[in-house]
């Protein structure tokens, strides 16, 4: 049986209450969005993963495939929006290989609130679920407890309301495919920018009947600015204590030597490899 | 044996606090808040800077890009304040109305030296309902060298080289050690025999380093960002780029010239 | 002895018990801190190129409850000023009673001496940051708005029940500043794009915002006052938000697998 392992929750509670601080979990502060469009459907979401006040990655992909025409975005903690997409993308394969047809979203959707639902929010997954499938072009929000929801136009994360005021005020009935991926980087834009959580960069997929376009970095409005100063030290400046050479002849006694020969092919020496006592 | 006494307290132990539950539950607020950002103070041989972000926030939300952290409170005195910026600025307030009594009173500007005693008394005025926030003052001292004080919130201070305080001290911290006191660096050549000594490093080259700990510090830290407030306090005359620069001639010990550059931050 | 680093050098809580620290509550300090009863959700203001607008709705709720719907949470003090006020609205109240007492106080119309929006709002900090000092805050988030009669130079900050303070080109109080200020910002990212707003445009953007609020927050109304300040003085007036559409979902069937 497969499932979560408990057995050191006792010496945590019992750790915990003597004073030690509980482990802080990366999380994705994120801003993620979705929008439907004539013809397909659109996801996007920023690049920032935080721990605490820390950025953990400047860079991070919040957008994760299910199936190839479903995507989703997540928000939450960083560790249960990657296991909780890669489980339910590993069974809606099984699922689709024993049924013979496509995935459809509506049963992403379902496989992943019931997860989550049975987990009762302690599984911190917020996404946003989009995707084709041969019934239509199909948009979700997930939420941990395991509530979904079923909009033309949606947000979530800590930047869910920067971006949703963006929605509200641009969004149309009857959108395109380039006014959707606009308004969808504009509204992670607004994350970016006013949600101190969401940062960096902007991805986008767009998902039609024929293919998912996953558009990484659509937008880099961010780039560092250009240091002032050079940082390299001069040689010497780090006080060399002790040295001790070792010849080439004497480095195969701590490592495997692999040849390469001029065409590439490799020839691996019967060297074996010792540690040094 | 001192098991046996002591094992008939752990036994009360459950009745220790016998009026607890029946207390009314107080509706819970606190007086204090943080508005993020980091300060960053650098003294050399004939200037002090204080350099601080602009960024004003509370949680995820930024309050403000444009708000000032560092502040001029006369007779060539800076102070940069982080933390709760509502006790900050009341901070800077009342020392700068003190130093401008001190003036009045007795005819002479305060020392830096002077003022930082004072403002370590006015911090533990407020023992038990402390200021939120850490304070870094800067001035040029009785020989015109540049003079870093750093405190607690408490009013425990001691005058430093370099100095950082905020949300992104753990960051700049190091990168100061490295940059500004050459920890662990030794005259290449010397053999490990000769460390490299810090201080009388010119102007516009803390300056740099300045920025580069601010950049760098952005890209880590999301309560910092915006804009960069560079606050210089220097006996020489304002550079030509700073026609602006405020020049405290009726300095009787020094001719103090505080200078103010903004420059931006990245926002996100 | 507690050997952990956390606590180390304390007796240790799981042998001895918790620290009885009962006798030093012996006499409590008087505690004032209350909490909001009544209250008005956001306000929002905008520096234009002539000026500054500033709005709230009529909304006051009692929990969950919108208990009344014809409150004026904007406050005209002298003669290019208003302050709105968000969250309790006794303080709010008691704030006006102040702010009136205020205004008898400093007037020397012979003098030409009038209160101007910096010197309201730097009193409004100064009674906010105290009463937190005495652990009895006003529970207000406050926007001042006002102009410069002579420069007509805009005015507008921010003071909140801890006596924080702080400006920009555009702010909003509760809700707004997470709803409204994104789209606020958008238009006027800083000092400079003030120069460019028209009053007109302002007025739009306002308009958009407490649509936007009306549409997001659970605790904002349909009617909403407004305010603007030019160096002419103030025009005040009621609206309420046009053009609503709450059609945007007419498709969509259910919140899952259901289809019809």
């Amino acid at each position: 049986m497969g499932g979560f392992d408990f057995s050191n929750h006792t010496r945590n509670a019992a750790l915990m209450a003597s004073g030690m601080p509980a482990p802080k979990a990366t999380s994705t502060g994120t801003t993620i969005v979705g929008c439907l469009f004539d013809g397909g459907v659109v996801i996007a979401a920023d690049t920032r993963a935080t721990s605490g006040s820390v950025v953990a990655d400047k860079n991070c992909e919040k957008l994760h495939y299910i199936s190839p025409h479903i995507w989703c975005a997540g928000a939450g903690t960083a560790a249960d929006t990657e296991f909780t997409t890669a489980i339910i993308s590993s069974n809606l394969e099984l699922h689709a290989l024993s049924t013979g047809r496509k995935p459809r979203v509506v049963t992403c959707m379902t496989m992943l609130k019931q997860h989550l639902f049975k987990y009762q929010g302690h599984i911190g997954a917020y996404l946003v679920v989009a995707g084709c499938d041969p019934t239509g072009s199909h948009l979700y929000t997930v939420h941990a407890h395991g509530s979904t929801d079923r909009l033309p136009y949606v947000t979530m994360g800590s930047g869910s309301l920067a971006a949703m005021s963006v929605f509200e005020t641009q969004w149309k009935k009857g959108i395109d495919r380039d006014g959707a991926v606009k308004l969808c980087s504009d509204a992670i834009l607004a994350g970016i920018f006013n949600d101190l959580g969401s940062g960096s960069n902007v991805d986008v997929c767009v998902i039609t009947p024929e293919k998912a376009t996953l558009m990484r970095n659509y937008l880099t409005p961010n780039v560092r600015a250009p240091k002032e100063l050079k940082y390299k030290f001069e040689k010497g400046t780090t006080a060399v204590l002790q040295e001790k050479l070792i010849s080439k002849d004497e480095l195969r006694r701590y490592i495997t030597v692999t040849e390469v020969d001029a065409e590439g092919e490799t020839t691996l020496t019967t060297d074996v490899m010792q540690v040094d006592a | 044996m001192a098991s046996s006494y002591l094992l008939p307290h752990a036994q009360h132990a459950p009745h220790a606090h016998p009026t607890a539950s029946s207390q009314p539950r107080q509706h819970h607020w606190s007086p204090y808040t943080e508005n993020g950002g980091v300060i960053l103070g650098i003294a050399g041989k004939d200037y002090v800077i204080i350099a601080g972000d602009t960024r004003s926030s509370e949680g995820y939300n930024i309050n403000t890009r444009t708000a000032r952290k560092i502040f001029q409170l006369g007779s060539g005195i800076i102070l940069g304040v982080v933390g709760m910026s509502a006790d900050g600025e009341e901070l800077a307030r009342k020392v700068a109305r003190k130093i401008d009594d001190y003036k009045r009173n007795h005819d002479k500007h305060i020392t830096v030296s002077a003022a930082a005693v004072m403002l370590s008394r006015t911090l533990y005025q407020k023992r038990f309902f402390p200021y939120y926030c850490q304070p870094l003052l800067g001035g040029l001292d009785e020989n015109g060298v540049g003079a870093i004080y750093t405190y607690d919130y408490v009013g425990s201070f001691e005058r430093e080289q370099s100095r950082a305080f905020g949300s992104a001290a753990a960051l700049i911290t190091p990168f100061l050690d490295n940059q500004i006191n050459l920890k662990n660096q030794f005259v290449p050549g010397s053999n490990g025999e000769e460390p490299r000594t810090p201080g009388d490093m010119p102007r516009d080259l803390v300056e740099k380093i300045v920025k580069d700990a601010f950049s760098s510090a952005v890209e880590r830290q999301i309560e910092v960002g915006d804009g960069l407030q560079m606050v210089t306090v220097t006996r020489a005359p304002p550079r030509a780029e700073e026609e602006e620069a405020t020049v405290e001639d009726d300095d009787e010990w020094t001719g103090s010239t505080i200078s103010e550059t903004l420059s931006p931050l990245k926002q996100d | 002895m507690n050997q952990h680093p956390h606590g180390w050098g304390r007796p240790r809580d799981d042998v001895y018990g918790a620290y009885d620290s009962s006798y030093l509550n012996s006499t409590q300090p008087v505690t004032h801190t209350q909490r909001p009863i009544v209250t008005g959700t956001s306000v929002l203001g905008v520096k234009f190129q002539d000026g500054v607008i500033i709005a709230a709705d009529n909304i006051a709720s009692y929990g969950s409850l919108a208990r009344y719907d014809n409150v004026e949470r904007l406050l005209q003090v002298g003669t290019h000023t208003v302050v709105g006020a968000g969250g309790d609205m006794s303080d709010m109240q008691y704030l006006h009673l102040l702010l009136d007492n205020l205004l008898i106080k400093e007037q020397y119309p012979a003098d030409d001496h009038h209160l101007h929006a910096p010197q309201v709002h730097s009193y409004i900090s100064r009674v906010l940051y105290q009463r937190r000092n005495k652990f009895d805050p006003l529970w207000n988030s406050i926007l001042t708005a006002g102009a410069d009669p002579n420069t007509s130079e805009p005015f507008l900050s921010y003071v909140d029940l801890r006596g924080t303070t702080f400006s920009a080109p555009a702010l909003a109080t509760g809700f707004g500043a997470h709803l409204a200020v994104p789209i606020l910002r958008r238009h006027v990212p800083d000092e400079a794009a003030v120069k460019d707003l028209t009053r007109e445009d302002a007025e739009k953007l306002v308009d958009e915002c407490m649509k936007v609020l009306w549409y997001r927050d659970a605790r904002s109304g349909v009617t909403y006052s407004w305010s603007v300040i030019t160096k002419e003085g103030v025009e005040t007036g009621s609206k309420k938000i046009e053009n609503q559409s709450w059609k945007f979902a007419e498709m969509i069937k259910g919140y899952g697998a259901q289809n019809i």
